[in-house]
């Protein structure tokens, strides 16, 4: 079972993946959007650690909510507003559980993802963080590495996208050959899901 | 690039800091980020807040002051602010006559306003909004994230802003900044990639003797790449492209807008080519604006923006303003 110490630990190794990997994101963001994704999201996450660290909070769904408000109110852009959403609205599916299965979390992830699409009007296909949600939510009901594989799959899949939305769509046919850098961002936090999960032992909670 | 700063993380703090030093006349938390004219709330008036990225100064920090911004928000570099910034401004500005969020088309602006707007509505403050979205080179608003709000962004804000400063109620002073939205469009080149502070190096790679058309003012390339044209050839296809999309048959606004890098020698020499080109096409000037407004950090090229007016809104073109950007009349 996953508990609110779990969630924090995930937490934890994505900022640190999002530290070891700003620039690449940063660079990402270069071609096609405006060059700081990787900064504006190293300084959420930064936050965001700090804030757990302080608050403590004492369940998986409360973990994601002041996680995901700490996102909104630091990283500014539309990466602050669509991953706090993300975090807040998923934690909140999660409800007041102490612990929670891999599926309930499959469940709640599938409402926030929901949420993000619902918030920023894109759907698959449009070369966006939802190219690497979508088929992880869905994922996540087999497993977390299956998880971690469809996000990274998804994330390679934007590049020959021509990007509909956000800052990307502004360039237009220019947009296609580049990966998409919130796809990317995507797709590096369900990874550190997947690698949190495979170090807790937790890749068979299944809530059979 | 060489830059002169101290470190990146603290460009926009520094700033605000010498901001403050030089304009007492606002107030500058330069923790919150927020920049508020001295005097707020009046009573009685309505409040404008906008903000956006930094990197594009004056905008929009320093069009606060009498008959322009009652507020400002800066956010990191390119970045849109974040809720918290324009509720505490909303709060500082409101008079109980209500507060103008003022917000260029972009994803993150458009959010993080949408979400401080409910925040603030939730403490009792009436907000309404305007977007604005003059930038005729995103053509295709089906399939992207719709036309950017770039230099029509100061004609709102002035001719509101002096709306506001008349006394005007709140949905007066909105219907006034959706007229001027209407009844402006804006076309920019960039004759250089730009720099942001934390990436250190241009944000795309632009070769010598070509030009971007149709650019953003976020650094992003635009839509369409050539080899260098002359001013006058630059004048022509600009004013051409605003004139596709806003006949108009009053008089315009000029706004000839620097992109921050390009020297004010070449903007007045590029005036006299656009000023040319309204000519030819029959398009009475009623004012015109030569200058670095809505800027793009170290970015070298221009933009054109033409602002259709009515006798009103000439006069509330014309009515006094004072703001560390825009100053006449008083």
């Amino acid at each position: 079972m996953l508990d609110a110490e779990f969630f924090c630990r995930w937490l934890t190794l994505a900022a640190s993946w999002v530290e070891r990997d700003a620039d690449r994101l940063t660079a990402l963001d270069s071609p096609i959007g405006d060059a700081d994704h990787g900064s504006n999201l190293l300084r959420g996450f930064r936050a965001v650690i700090a804030t757990l660290d302080e608050q403590h909070p004492d369940t998986p769904g409360a973990v994601l909510a002041v996680a995901g408000r700490r996102l909104v109110s630091t990283v500014g852009g539309a990466s602050g507003p669509l991953y706090g959403t993300l975090l807040r609205r998923t934690g909140k599916a999660l409800g007041d559980a102490v612990e929670v299965d891999r599926d309930e979390l499959a469940e709640a992830l599938r409402t926030g993802v929901d949420a993000v699409a619902g918030l920023g009007g894109a759907t698959p296909g449009d070369k966006t963080m939802l190219d690497a949600l979508v088929p992880a939510a869905t994922a996540l009901r087999t497993s977390f590495a299956a998880a971690r594989e469809a996000a990274e799959q998804g994330a390679l899949a934007t590049t020959p996208m021509l990007a509909r939305k956000g800052r990307a769509s502004y360039v237009g046919e220019r947009s296609i050959g580049h990966q998409d850098p919130g796809a990317t961002s995507s797709a590096l936090l369900v990874a550190a899901l997947a690698e949190t999960a495979g170090a807790s032992g937790e890749e068979d909670t299944s809530g059979e | 690039m060489k830059m002169l700063i101290n470190v990146a993380e603290t460009v926009v703090a520094d700033g605000l800091r010498g901001l403050a030093a030089a304009h007492p006349e606002l107030t500058v938390d330069v923790e919150s980020r927020v920049v508020v004219r001295r005097d707020a709330p009046l009573e009685g008036r309505v409040g404008l807040v906008s903000g956006g990225g930094s990197g594009h100064e004056p905008l929009h920090a320093g069009f606060v002051g009498p008959g322009m911004l009652s507020a400002a928000c800066p956010g990191e570099v390119f970045t849109s602010p974040v809720p918290d910034q324009m509720v505490r401004a909303a709060a500082a500005v409101d008079s109980g006559a209500g507060v103008l969020f003022i917000v260029k088309n972009y994803t993150g602006d458009v959010l993080n306003f949408d979400m401080a707007a409910e925040l603030a509505e939730d403490e009792g403050i009436q907000v309404a909004k305007v977007l604005v979205n003059d930038d005729v080179a995103v053509t295709d608003s089906l399939y992207t994230a719709g036309r950017r709000g770039t230099g029509a962004t100061l004609f709102v804000e002035k001719l509101a802003g002096a709306a506001a400063e008349e006394g005007r109620p709140l949905e007066q002073v909105q219907a006034i900044a959706r007229q001027v939205n209407e009844n402006t469009r804006s076309f920019g080149v960039a004759l250089s990639a730009v720099t942001t502070p934390a990436k250190g190096s241009p944000t795309f790679d632009l070769p010598a003797g070509e030009l971007e058309l149709g650019i953003g003012i976020h650094g992003e390339p635009g839509r369409e790449r050539r080899a260098m044209m002359t001013s006058g050839e630059i004048a022509d296809f600009a004013v051409d492209a605003v004139l596709e999309d806003l006949q108009p048959s009053n008089p315009v606004l000029v706004l000839v807008n620097g992109m921050g890098g390009t020297p004010l020698l070449e903007l007045y020499g590029f005036n006299a080519e656009v000023q040319r080109v309204l000519s030819q096409r029959r398009v009475a000037v009623a004012r015109t604006l030569v200058g670095n407004y809505v800027t793009s950090l170290d970015m070298a090229g221009a933009s054109v923006t033409l602002c259709q007016v009515d006798e009103e809104l000439l006069r509330l073109w014309d009515a006094p303003v004072s703001t560390p950007g825009l100053r006449w009349g008083m």
